[in-house]
């Protein structure tokens, strides 16, 4: 559905991200993990147009993107969700969520529109509550069922998901991790997920990428991953001397 | 029946550009986590961070079998040892021996490459595998363990030898799969002959073989003597064991698992590649390998890929049958040898070197190898000590090479030579 081929992205000098290549297969959650700078939030952005790549090739659903600007991307079914969230605060939770079918708002679509609405409610009740209520006036987890919602409204076929646990209680983290799960499974929206906090991404997704210093390092099944020594050591927060082998049992 | 049909039937397209994406992870890893790479790397110039295509592989350098018995046994892993599970190894070189390394995800992985083997040879859920290889240091009897167990299937693990109990197994389990050496099939085609044994009467259906080279005939003569049909395999314990290739029911060329195995062929002299279809030396990079990923590893064996589709469905490339080595690496019963290995151990004895040559015969259906040793130099004559000096030499080649040799003494006279030169191993079998 997604394929990148050898993507580099500089900022000024800087190289970012060096000669990434990486797919995203239709119902597929992929999660993009490393540490701090190693270029997935960079990566996510140049996905959706946000940031163009210095070379390298970006398909989706077999057109090429990568010199497309934003808002034909997401014409054409990506919509990303921001890192921080990112609503408009001054806005209702209502007005924010017609402002991500922006693009599609045109004259006798607005009962579609209405309707999606109303299921994005459905989806997240405690947004309904508040549907008149102001962004910023809302907690931390709700701003990011609202991010989400608002990236919905597009009706993505991909959903780009940076930080959704990101200065979040672990609890309202997990309870937002549940959520992305079921977008896949009840929408078939496929996901490509960045996370810092690999050991929750890596569960609730099919493969994933480790990125470190802007390059590629390991990638495989989520399974395969939660088991690999470089991403336990680095991401997971082993502790080396806890993990000492049993002396088997005679 | 495919084991896994997204990957042994993706399309090219896609199939290229995972194998890009794998090598790209592979190559940063193994930079990052393997000191003898990243200094060749350095030395060479090389940037392994530089690749663009799978073009690009040929200006890597290549890793030779001596490469693993100079690093033996850890230098080259890629985690360290505590995060190994599993070590294999074979007999040695250089009096070395090699060390394979195993995490649990290089374990869980072979498990399926082999249940894609077993399944594209015919093997199913319902079937009863009595897998005849040897279970120990070698990797072909538990790789192919895994791999019928993976795919829901009965396993008996016969492991080798015993020949008149690997007959009642076949006949009291309702064997309806074999799994061993191809020679050693042909032996128990004999053996149940011998026995009066109805073929037809047995459950016998299906069949794998591979460790040594074979040939069409030879296929031909176990598929109608066992009434199975009959797929060749290639395995190789330094790059994972069975799961690198194998045959399809087209009986074809054996499909390699190319999202996993990169394969090229080089010109064994020259090491650049071959024209696509022409032969070659075969050499393998490890995609996904954790413990001891290899870049370019020349297996040695002589062979040429097959590019065109194959109508079983799987789109992954076909390698021809073994053709031959290219080094002097022998297969005697099975097991890989290096004459170097052999005379190692024979200048080791009573600290003489004397003059010897290796024949190998075909005795039945079975390999027999011989060392003759050169007689006047080193023995006085008694009796007692020639025999206890022929004991001594048969024990250690047994146990240094797990295979067991007849020792003869005799005068030089009776050596092979080739004009002045003594030939040093005699080859009188046929394939």
């Amino acid at each position: 559905m997604l394929v990148l081929k050898n993507i580099d992205v500089f900022y000024g000098k800087v190289h970012a991200v060096k000669k990434v290549s990486l797919h995203v297969e239709q119902g597929e959650i992929v999660a993009l993990i490393g540490g701090n700078g190693a270029g997935k939030t960079t990566l996510l952005s140049t996905i959706s147009g946000l940031i163009k790549c210095g070379r390298g090739q970006i398909h989706f659903q077999g057109n090429q993107i990568d010199r497309h600007k934003p808002d034909r991307i997401v014409r054409a079914g990506i919509s990303q969700v921001p890192e921080r969230r990112l609503v408009f605060k001054p806005l209702s939770v209502e007005d924010n969520l017609l402002l991500g079918s922006y693009h599609r708002y045109s004259f006798g679509k607005s009962a579609s529109i209405e309707q999606d609405v109303e299921e994005i409610f459905a989806m997240f009740p405690v947004l309904g509550q508040r549907r008149k209520q102001l962004a910023g006036t809302l907690s931390g987890g709700e701003q990011q069922m609202l991010s989400i919602g608002r990236a919905l409204m597009a009706k993505p076929r991909l959903l780009l998901l940076d930080e959704p646990g990101m200065g979040l209680a672990p609890a309202v983290a997990q309870m937002i991790f549940r959520h992305v799960s079921k977008l896949r499974d009840e929408l078939g929206v496929t996901v490509l997920l960045v996370e810092q906090n690999a050991r929750s991404a890596l569960k609730i997704s099919d493969r994933g990428y480790v990125l470190e210093t802007g390059r590629v390092m390991v990638q495989g099944t989520s399974r395969e991953l939660m088991q690999n020594n470089d991403v336990q050591r680095a991401y997971l927060g082993r502790d080396q001397e806890a993990v000492t082998r049993e002396p088997v049992s005679p | 029946m495919y084991f896994e049909p997204k990957y042994e039937c993706m399309n090219r397209e896609d199939l290229e550009h995972l194998k890009l994406e794998r090598l790209q992870a592979a190559l940063t890893r193994i930079s990052k986590n393997v000191p003898y790479y990243r200094k060749k790397f350095d030395e060479l110039g090389i940037d392994p961070y530089d690749f663009d295509s799978l073009e690009d592989l040929s200006k890597l350098p290549v890793t030779a079998r001596s490469d693993l018995a100079t690093h033996a046994p850890y230098g080259l892993f890629a985690v360290p040892l505590r995060e190994v599970v599993r070590l294999h190894g074979n007999y040695g070189l250089m009096g070395r021996s090699i060390v394979v390394g195993y995490t649990i995800n290089d374990i869980h992985r072979w498990s399926r490459l082999s249940a894609r083997i077993l399944m594209a040879g015919g093997v199913g859920k319902d079937d009863v595998i009595q897998v005849a290889y040897n279970y120990g240091l070698s990797t072909s009897g538990f790789g192919m363990h895994y791999g019928a167990e993976e795919i829901g299937a009965t396993v008996v693990p016969a492991s080798s030898g015993n020949t008149s109990r690997q007959i009642s197994i076949i006949q009291d389990y309702n064997v309806t799969t074999l799994v061993c050496i191809p020679s050693y099939a042909l032996y128990l085609a004999d053996r149940l002959d011998e026995l009066g044994v109805n073929i037809n009467a047995l459950s016998l259906r299906t069949g794998l073989f591979g460790e040594e080279a074979w040939s069409e005939e030879t296929r031909q003569e176990i598929q109608d003597r066992l009434k199975i049909t009959a797929a060749d395999t290639y395995a190789l314990s330094e790059v994972m064991g069975p799961g690198v290739a194998g045959e399809c029911l087209e009986r074809n060329g054996m499909h390699i698992n190319e999202d996993h195995f990169l394969p090229e062929v080089i010109d064994p002299h020259t090491l650049q590649p071959v024209e696509p279809g022409q032969p070659g030396e075969l050499v393998i990079t490890t995609l996904t390998k954790e413990a001891l990923p290899l870049i370019r590893f020349r297996t040695g064996d002589l062979t040429r890929l097959i590019y065109d589709p194959c109508p079983c469905g799987r789109t992954f490339v076909r390698m021809q049958r073994i053709t031959g080595r290219c080094d002097d690496m022998l297969t005697i019963q099975g097991v890989n040898v290096f004459p170097e290995q052999i005379s190692l151990i024979i200048s080791n004895i009573q600290g003489k070197t004397p003059r010897y040559q290796i024949v190998l015969e075909r005795q039945g259906r079975l390999d027999k190898a011989t060392v003759l040793v050169e007689a006047d130099v080193l023995v006085p004559d008694k009796i007692k000590e020639q025999q206890r000096f022929i004991e001594n030499i048969k024990q250690r080649l047994a146990m240094e090479l797990g295979v067991f040799f007849q020792v003869r003494l005799v005068e030089l006279g009776s050596m092979a030579f080739d004009g002045d030169r003594l030939i040093p191993v005699v080859d009188k079998r046929t394939f």
